[in-house]
């Protein structure tokens, strides 16, 4: 079994138990298989040899009508208990995979790697569910029914017995020496095949770009190129991977052929007596039978493996903020000042620090503006200051405290914060604007609205207030959501205030009112204000540019020597 | 359902010899199974009666051969048979690749999901063979043979044989069908309820935790999971009593097979040989009809996504070129005349009475709001699309009197979401110019301010970009697409936000160098920025 399989096993708790009831049901189920064999060896033998009417076997008949009832209720109960258990554990995961996300995400940083987050928990967690539901109790029922199988064959018909005994573990040894063949061939050709596969979608979506050169009739052909090149680096590696499924198939069929010459003979020999050579011969591939469905059913849970690993790169991010193990009480940031110590952070994956030796003091109820251009950090040193993420060296402090040493979730009740590009989710505006502030009235969410000149965008709504928004929602500009998601941030009636780019989609006249409302909320709490409007950073009671990882004092700009501090 | 079995069959594409090859090796195989049990059964009964062990030798080999045929048989049917799928594949793609080119840009299958969708529908179609189409008749056939085998030893045999596997074979698929459609559909939409709440939590994880919204998150997720789950139980249920009637049905075979053979061997009309043979044979066959139930899934989902391409093959293109395009004058100007433009016929105009004159050699910028209209002008001026009111003109001929490709030989646009495809450098960059050399590619590379980034690259040129090769950033790929309509030859350049994600300094530097790069060519440079650094002849605003 795979590592990651192992894992599987190992870390999922909810797994346990169906797979122990799945057991207990195979278990009965081999028996079963067993009766049911001997059973119709013994009317055929009855009937054939000793001339006995259906009369005569009435009683074996009613016991083999009730043995494959008995069977079908053994199917449907293995069948659901399989399935409830992988239910189980899929819930399982997406709970973990859920909570994880909230504490080991990679702040600040939206877009492609949410994409491959949801991917993991929504069709990666699917994908197992046949690796559960199917292939794990097919593994207990592999080893379950050449027991009971050998159990009566061996003391029966010794030759036969030792046939089955010999082939039925060359079956997974097999299967392992070319599955491993298989795999080194498939993970060398991975790249190239998921390059190839995702080829014509990669083309679909460039669509626009290839007509905007005439490109798109030179595609006919790549895609044909493309696609013959596919299947043939396909089929070279599906030619050695079904070669596991031939030696199982082959293995399978070829004992079941020798059980039956073998049995032949030593009846012919009189060494045997019908029932029992019937009764083998119907059990041989009875006890193939579990392997091979196993053999398929491991195919089919290769898409839920490849999903675990990524499931659990997830599980495995680490967190980013520290836990601390007796947590002080957290400083209040509208009496003592939130000072950044050369703080060092380094984004993972990338060699060069973003902010490196950082300082700055935000003393309680001051403006400030901090500038620099794209990519200098800026957001990242809202994070620290959000507690949504700790810096490697230095320490954020508040009246002396390290924030390291404070709950974070304490903290954070502390701050409020209209992200650079933040969103609104499912759920009512209302519901929205007191996503921070449960308890906020419908006058405090007009305040802010207004605040942030977004009252006539909610005028503009079918329902206001109570439209609803996010996906399926009510479509909004960018422009539009900057303005509620600042209204939301202002709501949240926080000591600690961060503003990102409040008004960077917004036309001039907007971002002027928006400038305006925001200003006049956020006087007397403790604001820092990211922006690139030289127009607005001139009106923050001081202005701190980021450059090369440090935080430098600014004179406060005019419109134009905006650009001297930008680049 | 929501797709029909004629439209699997017009979406398939030809493929007669391998697809008849591949379901004889499957029949063939299913037969050299049955074969097996069946001869296997009467080698022991004969054995039993103690004959010479000699006169075994003849059903012995074939017991061996079958065993043998069976296992070459079903490789070489999985091998044709995945050959016939990427085959049939590769001309699928081709044919509705064909079809989606005029819709995009201009038609509704251009936004991003159903696009997705038409990419995903597509690739559904390679089934269509292997698992939809292949095992009905595999099926067919193979229990056509065994009720007639059966109906050979012991005429009453085969009508209970076949009794049986009508039964397994179409009414417990129909049974299922019936049950999984109904769960189906209801778990499709707690699936999109699970689904929005997973992706609000990866995307918006950092807000919701600094809202301090967590707990509450992962509550509403353990709800919409309970859900899901709870709907997802009752299919297991319908999947469970189903496994159980297959088990029922083939062992019920079995003694059915009995009750009616016993009294045939009683009254000599059954050699007594043939009894084990006969049974052996109606548990066996079942394996024909074993792969119905997916096959009906398979086929449901083939035809629902059959259905949905042929509704792309039947979408009117936005833009048709004229049975006799005129040539494209090679003077003049490039001018919107009062044009107006709604994606509905009674929807609100996206734009109204627009005019806009680009000479060559002049610099425009086109400023505006988002959601204006911007990028609908774009797709006029490329005739990605036909205005609604008005005209477009260039040297004084309407668009609609040339051939739309003409027009994106003359008028080359960058669009605001230039794709970055899954290929090299070079090559993302010489679509737009198939003969441009490696130091003609470096020079515009220079020309829009990526030469940097292309020497930190590991690879330079040679670096694959797109899924899975090196991050391209928003302005990257908004310069990537710059440097090509620069490479490509034109008169005209459209540039959809080509300073989108650049600071106001590098803004600035691009500008100015992109008056220089472009010469003689006429430039529209369209931004929501409303002040522009750069050097203009004439800025319009669009309101």
């Amino acid at each position: 079994m795979e590592p990651v399989a192992r894992r599987l096993l190992r870390d999922t708790r909810a797994a346990r138990r169906p797979l122990a009831v799945s057991g207990l049901v195979g278990a009965v189920g081999a028996v079963l298989v067993v009766a049911q064999a001997v059973l119709l060896a013994r009317v055929i033998a009855h009937v054939f040899i000793d001339g006995q009417s259906l009369g005569d076997v009435r009683g074996d008949l009613v016991a083999l009508a009730a043995v494959v009832a008995g069977r079908g209720v053994v199917a449907a109960l293995f069948d659901a208990v399989g399935r409830f258990g992988a239910l189980r554990v899929m819930s399982e995961l997406r709970a973990r995979l859920g909570q994880r996300m909230l504490v080991a995400r990679p702040t600040g940083l939206p877009g492609e790697r949410a994409g491959e987050l949801t991917t993991a928990v929504v069709q990666g967690v699917d994908a197992l569910e046949t690796f559960f539901a199917r292939y794990l109790p097919q593994v207990m029922l592999s080893a379950l029914v050449p027991v009971a199988v050998l159990a009566w064959v061996l003391p029966h018909d010794l030759p036969a017995g030792l046939i089955l005994a010999v082939t039925i573990p060359l079956v997974p040894l097999f299967m392992a020496l070319v599955g491993l063949k298989a795999r080194d061939d498939v993970r060398k050709r991975e790249r190239t095949l998921a390059l190839l596969g995702t080829h014509f979608l990669d083309v679909v979506r460039g669509l626009r770009t290839l007509r905007a050169f005439g490109r798109e009739h030179a595609q006919d052909e790549t895609l044909a190129r493309v696609g013959d090149r596919y299947r043939r680096e396909t089929l070279r590696t599906l030619r050695v991977a079904f070669l596991s499924a031939f030696v199982l198939e082959l293995l399978a069929m070829l004992g079941t052929a020798l059980v039956a010459a073998t049995v032949g003979i030593q009846l012919a020999q009189g060494h045997l007596e019908l029932t029992v050579g019937l009764a083998v011969l119907l059990l041989a591939p009875e006890l193939y039978a579990p392997l091979r469905s196993m053999g398929q059913q491991h195919h089919a849970s290769a898409d839920g493996l490849a999903a675990a690993e990524r499931i659990f790169e997830v599980l495995d991010a680490p967190r980013t903020v520290a836990v601390p193990e007796h947590p002080r009480v957290a400083p209040d940031p509208a009496r003592s000042p939130v000072v950044l110590e050369g703080v060092r952070l380094t984004h993972p994956g990338r060699a060069e620090p973003v902010l490196d030796g950082a300082d700055l003091t935000l003393e309680p109820g001051e403006l400030v503006a901090l500038v620099g251009h794209s990519g200098a950090g800026k957001s990242t040193l809202a994070t620290l200051l959000l507690r949504l993420a700790d810096p490697d060296e230095g320490a954020v402090r508040c009246g002396g405290v390290d924030l390291r040493d404070v709950d974070a979730d304490a903290w954070r009740a502390r701050t409020a914060w209209a992200p650079q590009r933040g969103r609104l989710f499912a759920g009512t505006l209302a519901e929205n604007l007191r996503l921070g502030a449960p308890g906020a009235t419908d006058a405090e969410l007009e305040a802010a609205l207004a605040a942030a000149d977004a009252l006539e965008i909610v005028a503009g709504l079918p329902d206001g207030l109570d439209t609803r928004m996010g996906d399926g929602g009510r479509a909004l500009s960018a422009g539009q959501v900057q303005r509620l998601v600042v209204a939301r941030a202002l709501v949240r009636r926080a000591p600690l205030l961060v503003l990102d780019e409040p008004t960077a989609s917004l036309d001039a006249p907007t971002a002027a009112r928006v400038a305006d409302g925001v200003l006049a909320a956020a006087r007397g709490r403790t604001t820092l204000l990211i922006t690139h409007d030289p127009a607005l950073a001139a009106r923050a009671d001081r202005v701190v540019a980021l450059r090369r990882g440090r935080v430098v004092e600014t004179p406060r700009p005019t419109a134009a020597g905006m650009e001297a501090v930008a680049v | 359902m929501t797709g029909s079995l004629s439209a699997v069959l017009r979406a398939a594409p030809p493929a007669r010899p391998r697809f008849t090859a591949s379901v004889a090796l499957a029949a063939g195989a299913v037969m050299s199974a049955i074969a097996l049990m069946t001869v296997s059964g009467a080698l022991i009964s004969h054995a039993a009666l103690r004959p010479p062990v000699l006169a075994l030798t003849v059903a012995i080999v074939c017991v061996r051969a079958l065993a043998l045929s069976r296992a070459v048989l079903r490789y070489l049917e999985r091998l044709v048979s995945h050959d016939l799928a990427f085959r049939s594949l590769a001309q699928l793609r081709v044919r509705f690749f064909r079809a989606v080119v005029p819709l995009v840009p201009g038609t509704r299958i251009a936004r991003g999901d159903l696009l997705s969708r038409f990419v995903a529908d597509v690739d559904r179609l390679q089934d269509l063979y292997l698992r939809a189409l292949s095992p009905p008749i595999v099926a067919f056939v193979t229990s056509a043979a065994a009720v007639i085998a059966a109906g050979v030893i012991l005429p009453v045999g085969g009508l209970v044989v076949a009794a049986a596997l009508v039964l397994g074979g179409i009414g417990l698929p129909l049974l299922t069908g019936r049950l999984a459609r109904t769960a189906g559909r209801r778990q499709a939409a707690a699936q999109a309820t699970l689904a929005g709440e997973v992706v609000e939590l990866a995307e918006g994880a950092s807000e919701l935790v600094a809202f301090g919204c967590g707990p509450e998150r992962i509550r509403r997720l353990a709800d919409a999971d309970a859900q899901l789950a709870g709907l997802a139980r009752r299919d297991a249920v319908a999947g469970a009593v189903a496994s159980g009637l297959g088990a029922v049905l083939s062992g019920g075979a079995a003694v059915a097979v009995l009750l009616v053979a016993i009294p045939a061997v009683r009254g000599d009309r059954l050699d007594g040989i043939l009894l084990a043979a006969v049974t052996l044979l109606a548990m066996a066959a079942f394996e024909a009809v074993q792969p119905l139930p997916a096959a009906a899934q398979s086929l449901s989902a083939c035809a629902a996504a059959a259905t949905r391409l042929e509704e792309v093959e039947r979408m009117e293109p936005p833009v048709t070129a004229p049975a006799a395009p005129r040539p494209v004058p090679q003077e003049g100007a490039l001018v919107a005349e009062g044009v107006s433009v709604r994606y509905d016929p009674d929807g609100p105009w996206v734009l109204r009475h627009v005019d806009l004159r680009l000479e060559p050699g002049a610099r425009i910028a086109l400023v505006g709001p988002s959601g204006v209209g911007k990028t609908t002008l774009a797709d006029l001026l490329v005739r990605f699309r036909d205005p609604d009111e008005g005209r477009v003109t260039l040297g004084g001929v309407d668009l609609r009197e040339l051939d739309p490709e003409d027009v994106r030989r003359a008028v080359r646009l960058s669009g605001q979401d230039a794709h970055v495809f899954a290929t090299t450098l070079r090559e993302n960059l010489r679509l737009a110019r198939p003969d441009a050399g490696d130091s003609r590619l470096m020079e515009v590379l220079r020309d829009v301010g990526l030469d940097v980034w292309v020497d930190g690259l590991p690879d330079g040129l040679n670096t694959m970009l797109g899924e899975g090769g090196a991050t391209v950033s928003g302005g990257q790929r908004q310069r990537i697409g710059v440097a090509r309509a620069l490479l490509a030859d034109g008169r005209f350049l459209v540039l959809d936000e080509p300073t989108a994600h650049l600071d106001r300094a590098g803004a600035a530097a691009f500008l100015d160098d992109l008056d220089r790069i472009a010469g003689d060519r006429g430039v529209l440079v369209i931004t929501h920025e409303r002040e522009l650094p750069g050097r203009f002849d004439r800025i319009v605003e669009l309101a």
